[in-house]
């Protein structure tokens, strides 16, 4: 059976959310600026038309599927990748032109954790702080106080390679900040770390927006979408939407005109409840959330139509999830296959 | 109970296997490739026979009879007359400065004491460095000139007689001909795999991704990275040359120093071709493979092993180009024959045109594949 695909019912079309009003562009709020932006790889294109601005002390979340051009337009904004089309502008200066003037104040977290295994944390930190051109008395102060923030203090004389997930990311995230940058690209930080370290992590992340830092950062975790100011969604090269968490959830191409959202508990075989409800006409999307299941159905349905008489069933809003993949599938639909 | 048996599970790895080395093209063309250029240069280049020695000669009779003679002498094909030259200075110089191999000197009483039936001595220098090119220099002048003899009539006394004087290597010893080479090759070999791997080791960990987002700019990654391997380079080429001069008793018989100061555009060149190399590759072994399949070439075109004067004209050219082949040649020239920078400047002016040549080809290439 095809699946359903609810872009095909609403009949909504995605469209971008528009750019803000030039009067919140104050520039000297404005960190990144940039407009209309297109990245080829040859004739592919890896990020087509997008437009983006983020203010000065944000934490900004880049979400999308993997392949989607977030690492690419992350390194388009370093200035490494030519652009096939529209302007940007990083910290009030043109990419293009800039570039080395604008990397000496960004900082940059990769996915992978990318500092040097055989080195140890204190050789890594020393290896940045001379790459970044700091005195030694600057080093030496600015460490300290990273040091003391990261808690990486007993850490200091082991090999990079032999710390835990979390202990590396924090490594790598003072490594990217030595130098002070007012903005920090965050390529999946926290990918395969621990709770806790992740955690730790974002309050390292808050402490810094506290300080008038911009932050980008992908993830593939919603909790994370959720913790940042306004998030971005990117899909085949295209910025879909950009808004606040709760901005994007009330989106009317969510929850389309007719649906609505529900919650069904189940306290038992959930599992097969889903796949019956997904035969059902008149149900859009379903999928579990721990013993209950989430669903978008068409209003003029009644719970009996459905087969929920029995079950307890409460009205939802959607969750971020619930956006990302909406929107995804409706891209989809609009621009065929994959 | 599982059905699959040893046969299956084996059958499953080896189709596995195949698949990694057809999405490793490049490692796959590697290994079926190489092996074949090798076999090639086996093949063709190395002619055990030598031919075509360089040859200078001093006639100093200037007769019908001694420009016979000379006739003769190419047409052993041994030797390759390539210039006539007009004082025993000339003669000298030719042999230290390595345009000629073997140096003949005809007396200018040559064709009158022909004549009047009297032995008569040709002098031939024999440079014995290659060791192989001396021994056959010496066989076929001594060959040519018992013809000769036999062609003047039976006497007692033979009426031609060579009286070959090999230079510099008088006893032809081969480490005195090998290791001067093997010090340039090995230099080579760890100069390449060191810079090669310097890059492609940032590229397999991710670092490299890391770095571009810093200030550095692309030559001063490859600057800062040159500089130890360098330093490390010129370290082992003093540790080989102390080995060879103790343990192998290979005398230098020039100044160190200049071989130095002509090594430096040498190792530079090696260190921009192992950059060359990690543009190529992205991982570690497959630079190894790499780095050693550009070596081959050298060790076998270079004149290292098989002497360039013997090679047929294609890969001598060939070897022209390989910049090996001019610092195993200045190498052998100090250390054997005592030449200085009258004779070498024009080694270490090719060497340093060559540098010029790969590191633009090398920073381009790596400036090239970050976009």
């Amino acid at each position: 059976m095809a699946p359903r695909i609810p872009g095909e019912v609403a009949g909504q079309r995605i469209t971008a959310t528009l750019p803000p009003a030039p009067a919140m562009r104050d520039p000297s709020e404005c960190i990144v600026d940039i407009n209309e932006v297109t990245i080829k790889f040859g004739t592919f294109t890896a990020v087509d038309r997008v437009t983006l601005w983020l203010r000065r002390g944000e934490v900004f979340g880049l979400l999308g599927p993997n392949g989607s051009g977030k690492t690419t337009l992350i390194r388009a904004l370093c200035g490494l990748l030519p652009f096939a089309g529209g302007t940007a502008q990083v910290l009030g200066r043109g990419v293009t032109e800039y570039a080395e003037q604008i990397r000496t104040q960004i900082g940059y977290m990769s996915q992978k954790f990318s500092l040097y295994e055989d080195l140890t944390a204190q050789e890594n930190m020393d290896f940045y702080s001379g790459i970044y051109g700091l005195s030694a008395r600057e080093a030496r102060d600015r460490q300290g106080e990273l040091v003391d923030r990261t808690g990486l203090k007993p850490y200091l004389n082991r090999r990079a390679g032999q710390l835990s997930g979390g202990w590396k990311q924090r490594l790598a995230l003072t490594c990217a900040i030595l130098h002070r940058p007012r903005l920090v690209f965050l390529d999946e930080p926290t990918a395969g770390i621990d709770p806790v370290a992740r955690r730790d992590l974002w309050d390292l992340l808050f402490q810094l927006a506290a300080e008038d830092v911009t932050l980008l950062v992908t993830t593939h975790y919603m909790d994370e979408a959720e913790r940042c100011a306004r998030v971005g969604y990117i899909y085949l090269g295209r910025m879909l939407t950009v808004g606040t968490p709760d901005e994007l959830k009330v989106l009317p191409q969510i929850t389309p005109p007719g649906t609505r959202r529900l919650e069904i508990l189940t306290h038992h075989e959930t599992a097969s409840m889903l796949e019956r409800l997904r035969h059902r006409p008149g149900v859009l999307q379903a999928t579990i959330f721990g013993q209950s299941i989430h669903a978008l159905v068409e209003e003029s349905r009644s719970l009996t139509d459905l087969g929920l008489d029995a079950h307890e069933v409460r009205p939802a809003e959607p969750t971020l999830e619930d956006v990302f993949v909406t929107l995804s599938r409706a891209a989809v639909q609009e621009n065929g296959v994959l | 109970m599982n059905g699959s048996s040893p046969i299956q599970r084996i059958v499953s790895i080896a189709r596995k296997e195949v698949l990694h080395i057809l999405r490793d093209r490049q490692t796959l063309f590697m290994t079926l490739f190489f092996p074949i250029v090798e076999l090639m240069m086996l093949g063709y280049a190395i002619d055990t026979n030598v031919r075509d020695i360089l040859t200078v000669v001093y006639d100093q009779d200037g007769t019908q009879q001694s420009r016979v003679l000379v006739e003769r002498f190419q047409n052993t094909k041994s030797f390759d007359i390539v210039r006539m030259v007009y004082s025993d200075d000339q003669l000298t110089e030719a042999i230290i400065r390595g345009t000629a191999r073997v140096a003949i000197k005809i007396p200018a009483n040559y064709s009158r004491d022909l004549e009047a039936g009297r032995p008569t001595t040709i002098q031939v220098l024999v440079d014995g460095t290659v060791s192989s090119v001396a021994g056959e220099a010496v066989n076929v002048s001594n060959a040519l000139a018992l013809r000769t003899s036999i062609e003047q009539g039976g006497q007692a006394v033979p009426a031609v007689e060579v009286r070959p004087v090999v230079l510099f290597n008088p006893d032809t010893r081969s480490p005195n001909f090998f290791i001067p080479g093997l010090l340039v090759v090995l230099c080579q070999m760890m100069a390449i795999t060191l810079s090669a791997n310097a890059i492609v080791r940032e590229k397999e960990k991710g670092t490299l991704e890391q770095l571009f987002m810093t200030p550095v700019r692309a030559q001063e990654l490859i600057l800062g990275k040159m500089l130890p391997y360098f330093v490390l380079t010129f370290i082992e080429f003093c540790g080989i040359a102390l080995l060879m001069t103790t343990v192998f008793q290979v005398p230098i018989h020039g100044s160190f120093g200049t071989l130095l100061i002509i090594a430096v555009p040498f190792v530079l060149t090696m260190l921009a071709w192992g950059l060359w190399v990690s543009t190529k590759v992205s991982t570690r072994d497959a630079a190894m493979q790499m780095a050693m399949g550009t070596v081959m070439p050298c060790i076998f075109l270079s004149g290292y092993v098989f002497p360039l004067d013997s090679m047929p004209r294609f890969f001598y050219w060939v070897a022209q180009v390989i910049p090996t082949t001019w610092l195993i040649d200045a190498a052998r020239g100090v250390i054997l024959r005592g030449a200085g920078w009258r004779e070498l400047w024009q080694h270490c002016v090719i060497l340093w045109a060559m540098t010029f040549a790969a590191l633009l080809a090398g920073i381009l290439k790596f400036k090239k594949q970050l976009n």
